[in-house]
């Protein structure tokens, strides 16, 4: 696990075969400029490996998004979906989310690492994009766009806005509503019950490649020998072991196991924000049931710009508009 | 190679929403901008498509590939030799042989999935990959040739090594192969 530079991905190269990368999750992101006023393209730090400490260079505005975490500035707590300031020798300290997996840390202005084909995303496996191609490391300084001061706003995390259970489920198991995929019918009758009907928990050997699910075995009617297809994150793939990956934004664009079922691409931030060694329980749903979820998150985002729009205005309107600490 | 050319699918006026057109090894991805309504609609115009579109002769760039044979870069040549039942002079023989087609470029930056290889030289890939292989690495794996893009986990045999980089996200355009290209290996070097 290790934290990179992201955006919102790397768009129109997979044909050379290079994935998406970019955030895990989108929606995070999403929210994160969002209370920033920042364009949607602007990179952020996606946080996977707890504590995570950062010193602020210059004064800026910045939002913590993701899951819910205890995070403080210059030792003083702070609430995560937030946007709020920092002064110059600031540091922020982000400990493990109490719910979540990832945390997304934002800066008005954006993170100016260069453009590589098109996004600064950090393409891990190809060494390229990102802070000089890798992962993070303790000392690293990352260059800031144009950073601004920001109103202090926030929204209702998408956890509790989007709620999402399950019929027989307990609190914490996630449900990912998936349709079925190109294979899906290759699959033995009993095998494609077992794959709705129980919890697949998120094994350690889960990562930004994807995630390995353990609990039950899927087998074929009879062994298909597949020609390499494309892939996008969401496949639900079940390699000969019978135990489903499910593709995530590092993955490969193409593969070769067999598909039974993709997560609609609505869902894919609760996957991201599942924990190792949590309960995912997979509901098959329609391409039009997709869309309508797709269209929730869109209703979601709408609202949220709309209540941050109104509260700047209101806060101008109190004089209040110099928010935040100054330096 | 022959091939509908459903490429123009995407570029062409048949959809609007068609992001971007990914050929697979023997099918083909479509990336939408906005999901369809109706995805049994672009079924059945993609299938019209692959009827009725105009067949597309690929004239491709040709590659000639020097390869280091054998040695540490190519070490699993002599478990090829056992698997095939050949010397190893013969696997490289029959490896040299063939006019390659880069059928598909995918998987990781810049691999390029090779048609051609002779069907005696299949091997199954290893139980346990190497950690480390480096890119450049000529590798068989299964009934299929490639060269490796990256360095990094790598189930595949090698043979060999070319000095040749396949992918450079500084270059214009960055992956070395495309659809169409082909590939003939000639030995530089051959260290048993």
């Amino acid at each position: 696990m290790l934290n990179s530079v992201q955006d919102a991905g790397r768009l129109g190269y997979r044909h050379l075969g290079v994935s998406t990368s970019g955030v895990m999750d989108r929606l995070a992101l999403q929210c994160g400029n969002m209370l920033l006023n920042n364009p949607a393209e602007a990179a952020c730090i996606e946080i996977q490996t707890f504590p995570f400490s950062v010193r602020f260079g210059s004064q800026t505005g910045f939002s913590v998004t993701g899951g819910h975490a205890s995070i403080t500035l210059d030792g003083k707590p702070v609430l995560p979906w937030f946007a709020l300031c920092a002064c110059q020798g600031d540091v922020l300290r982000i400990e493990r989310p109490v719910a979540g997996a990832r945390m997304y840390l934002c800066i008005a202005g954006g993170l100016d690492v260069p453009v590589v084909l098109a996004s600064r995303s950090t393409q891990l496996r190809g060494g390229f994009g990102g802070w000089q191609g890798r992962p993070l490391q303790k000392g690293d300084e990352l260059p800031l766009c144009n950073p601004y001061c920001v109103d202090e706003v926030g929204l209702v995390p998408p956890a509790q806005a989007l709620a999402l259970k399950a019929e027989g489920t307990d609190e914490k198991t996630v449900v990912l509503r998936v349709i079925p995929a190109t294979d899906y019918m290759l699959f033995a009758g009993d095998s494609l019950k077992e794959f709705g009907a129980i919890g697949w928990q998120i094994t350690a050997q889960s990562d930004r490649v994807g995630y390995r699910l353990k609990g039950g075995t899927l087998r074929m009617r009879e062994p298909v020998e597949l020609r390499s297809y494309g892939v996008v994150p969401g496949i639900i793939q079940v390699p000969p072991s019978g135990e489903p990956i499910i593709q995530m934004a590092d993955a490969n664009t193409a593969g070769g196991y067999p598909r039974i079922a993709t997560v609609i691409e609505a869902d894919l931030w609760r996957l991201a924000q599942a924990r190792i060694g949590s309960f995912v329980r997979l509901q098959l749903c329609t391409h039009a049931q997709g869309l309508a979820a797709a269209e929730n998150v869109q209703e979601y985002l709408k609202n949220a710009r709309k209540n941050i729009e109104l509260y700047r205005k209101s806060f101008s309107r109190r004089g209040a508009g110099q928010a935040g600490k100054q330096a | 190679m022959p091939a509908a050319d459903m490429g123009a699918y995407g570029r062409g006026s048949m959809r609007a929403d068609v992001a971007e057109v990914m050929p697979g090894v023997t099918n083909l991805m479509l990336i939408f901008s906005t999901p369809p309504e109706c995805p049994d609609e672009v079924a059945a115009d993609l299938r019209r498509a692959w009827d009725h579109l105009p067949e597309k002769h690929i004239k491709g760039r040709q590659f000639d590939i020097g390869v280091r044979y054998g040695g540490e870069l190519g070490h699993d040549l002599a478990s090829v030799a056992l698997h095939t039942g050949l010397s190893p002079h013969e696997v490289i023989a029959l490896h040299q042989a063939p006019v390659y087609t880069v059928c598909a470029v995918g998987s990781v930056p810049g691999f390029g999935y090779l048609h051609g290889l002779d069907p005696r030289l299949a091997t199954p890939r290893k139980t346990t990959p190497s950690l480390k292989m480096l890119a450049g690495t000529v590798t068989i794996g299964g009934p299929q040739a490639g060269i490796s893009a990256l360095t990094g986990p790598n189930g595949w045999n090698s043979i060999g090594f070319t000095d040749l980089v396949m992918f450079d996200p500084t270059r214009q355009p960055p992956a070395l192969f495309a659809v169409g290209d082909t590939l003939r290996f000639h030995a530089e070097s051959i260290e048993l």
